[in-house]
């Protein structure tokens, strides 16, 4: 690539078609009037580095690393305030979740950004045994952070988890194996078809 | 009352304000026969509320003056307010249409002396002020209504009041014992000119109309401007009268949003870019007003009008739709938020007074016509070949400002001679 396609290829404008054929609910973003009440409406608004409308301006204006690389989809709490009072009734916390989970599926997004790695902690969880393990969740959730604060954090808890134990809410065995689906390789099996098909759905721009 | 004489050569228009007016004059005007009625004590509707126009800023009352010299003027119009439209069957060229005539309790004899007003105590929310003011049981709707005959209102028939108003009565006007009457016509074809209602603001639940004393609607602004509004021509607010001199409008207040009318209401950017003005003609340098739009709708030629308020340094406008409004209970502010999409600043600007730009809708809601109309999505009736001889008339049309209204009402008069001339044999 010459030093002036280079350039050209950085000013394309095709990322709102990326957009509308890659992420969920994408084909909305089009539909924004720019009138700023989801904005406004953010309860974590003033937290986020661009909000909605202006991450769907961004997205009409080609900025496509600004967006996808940015952490401001992953504050979404899905309170769906926006979608409410949106005057064109775009579904706007499912296009934040829809941006969030495309940015992470091209490898760009935020590698520290806390709500990419809860998720990615509950999926692994999850997609494991198609149950989802309390209690190797919560530890794994204790350690988030590093093992000092995870080894604070499971004494601090260590009174609650005996409780739970002695009350027959939670079994210590869990955490070896634990229960699951009776057909797990079937769901193996469902998730690695379904995600074959989310591939070759995917368009290259 | 006096026989009503009607063919299926007359024309009946129903609704009295600007639309149903200029319809009906223009259609006598040209020598047909043509019956006017109009629910309300008065006709004028809604412009008779205004206190100016826009964009050349003069009153209302002026135009309503040249109408109303051509309506005493002229012997085709028969004019009955006090009536409504209860049923219409038939085609067009040969409709019937039955009206119920509710009782104004005052005759003819009624010189607006004003005596029976000062003589009854009870009373109840001006709805010429819309519920901003009271006025008496026994009460001229405004000074400039038509016919200027005083009205009894109907909750007081019964009790002391009434007896009041009867015997402080100099010209023997007032008959307690007037009924209601049902009547039957025949007429040729019919002018719907229903007109518009302000779209209802408690729906709007983030901005707080029905919560917050100090957040009005537009067309309540209007009534406090007026000379003759509840305030005497003073912009003061509810809460406590003080002077509002930092005023905020937010437009598409209900319009242009899915939640509530997916129409732009068309005059809402014009109405208030006007009501700046006021605010300005009040208080002077002192006066400043804030505009808060997703985009400013100053149609074609008037955007003129768009361009001087936005040069006047006291005027700001802030792209933004707010997203809701709290009130600061130590000074009764309202206080405004959201983002300022124009660099995406975020704010909380408190105002003195919150004026929301509310949208029209149809006044008749969908389902509510006598016969059955073509109305588009939002309650609007369409011109479509199924509707017979039925012509809608200004803002039953569509969102219109006064001008278009009566534009619209025009044609709608030139359409229903056409269908009255073909009953007459006068045409092919």
């Amino acid at each position: 690539m010459s030093a002036n396609t280079a350039v050209v290829e950085r000013y394309r404008n095709s990322f709102l078609k990326e957009v509308e054929a890659n992420v969920e609910e994408g084909q909305w973003v089009k539909m924004c009037m720019q009138c700023g009440v989801c904005s406004g409406s953010c309860p974590l608004g003033p937290a986020w580095d661009h909000p909605p409308q202006e991450i769907f301006m961004m997205i009409r204006a080609g900025k496509r690393d600004e967006v996808l690389t940015s952490s401001s989809m992953w504050m979404c709490t899905s309170c769906y305030n926006c979608i409410v009072r949106c005057p064109r009734e775009l579904p706007i916390t499912h296009i934040m979740h829809g941006l969030a989970n495309y940015a992470h599926r091209l490898g760009i997004a935020p590698k520290n950004q806390p709500t990419r790695k809860f998720a990615k902690l509950f999926w692994d969880n999850l997609s494991k045994k198609g149950r989802v393990n309390e209690l190797k969740l919560g530890i794994a959730l204790y350690f988030m952070n590093g093992l000092v604060s995870g080894i604070k954090t499971a004494l601090k808890m260590a009174p609650l988890g005996i409780n739970m134990v002695k009350t027959k809410r939670m079994s210590p065995m869990e955490y070896f194996g634990g229960h699951g689906i009776k057909d797990t390789k079937g769901l193996h099996a469902i998730l690695k078809k379904a995600r074959e098909i989310e591939a070759a759905k995917m368009q290259k721009f | 009352m006096a026989e009503i004489v009607a063919t299926n050569q007359t024309i009946l228009v129903v609704g009295g304000g600007i639309s149903g007016m200029t319809a009906a004059l223009e259609a006598a005007e040209c020598g047909k026969q043509v019956i006017l009625v109009e629910k309300n004590p008065t006709v004028g509707g809604r412009v008779s509320q205004l206190y100016r126009y826009f964009p050349k800023l003069c009153h209302p009352t002026c135009g309503m003056e040249i109408n109303l010299k051509r309506l005493r003027a002229n012997k085709n119009v028969r004019l009955m307010t006090m009536t409504e439209v209860t049923g219409v069957s038939g085609d067009a060229g040969n409709y019937s249409v039955s009206l119920k005539i509710n009782p104004r309790f005052v005759n003819e004899n009624c010189t607006t002396c004003g005596a029976c007003g000062e003589a009854v105590d009870v009373q109840f929310d001006d709805e010429h002020n819309y519920g901003l003011g009271q006025r008496k049981g026994a009460y001229l709707p405004h000074a400039m209504a038509y016919p200027q005959r005083y009205v009894i209102d109907p909750r007081i028939i019964g009790t002391a009041d009434a007896d009041k108003a009867k015997s402080a009565c100099p010209v023997n006007a007032i008959d307690l014992n007037m009924k209601g009457e049902s009547a039957k016509l025949t007429v040729g074809a019919i002018i719907w000119a229903t007109g518009w209602r302000p779209f209802d603001a408690n729906k709007i639940q983030p901005y707080g109309y029905d919560r917050i004393a100090n957040v009005i609607t537009s067309v309540e602004f209007e009534r406090l401007a007026d000379p003759h509004g509840p305030t005497g021509g003073k912009i003061l607010r509810p809460s406590d009268n003080k002077e509002a001199k930092n005023i905020a409008f937010i437009q598409c207040a209900g319009s242009r949003d899915r939640n509530y009318l997916k129409h732009c209401s068309r005059i809402c950017c014009m109405a208030s870019l006007k009501q700046s003005t006021y605010v300005r003609e009040k208080f002077g340098d002192e006066g400043k007003a804030s505009i808060y739009y997703i985009d400013i709708r100053a149609i074609d030629r008037i955007d003129d009008f768009h361009q001087m308020v936005k040069n006047d340094p006291n005027v700001t406008f802030v792209k933004s739709k707010v997203a809701r409004i709290d009130e600061d209970k130590s000074t009764g502010n309202p206080v405004l938020h959201g983002v300022n999409t124009e660099g995406y600043q975020r704010y909380a600007n408190p105002h003195d007074l919150v004026v929301l730009a509310v949208g029209m809708e149809p006044s008749v809601p969908v389902g509510d016509f006598p016969i059955k109309v073509t109305v588009n999505e939002h309650g609007f009736i369409e011109q479509d070949e199924s509707n017979g001889a039925i012509f809608a008339a200004g803002c039953s049309s569509d969102a219109l400002d006064v001008n278009r209204a009566v534009q619209s009402a025009t044609a709608s008069a030139l359409r229903a001679i056409q269908v009255v001339n073909r009953a007459a044999g006068m045409e092919g």
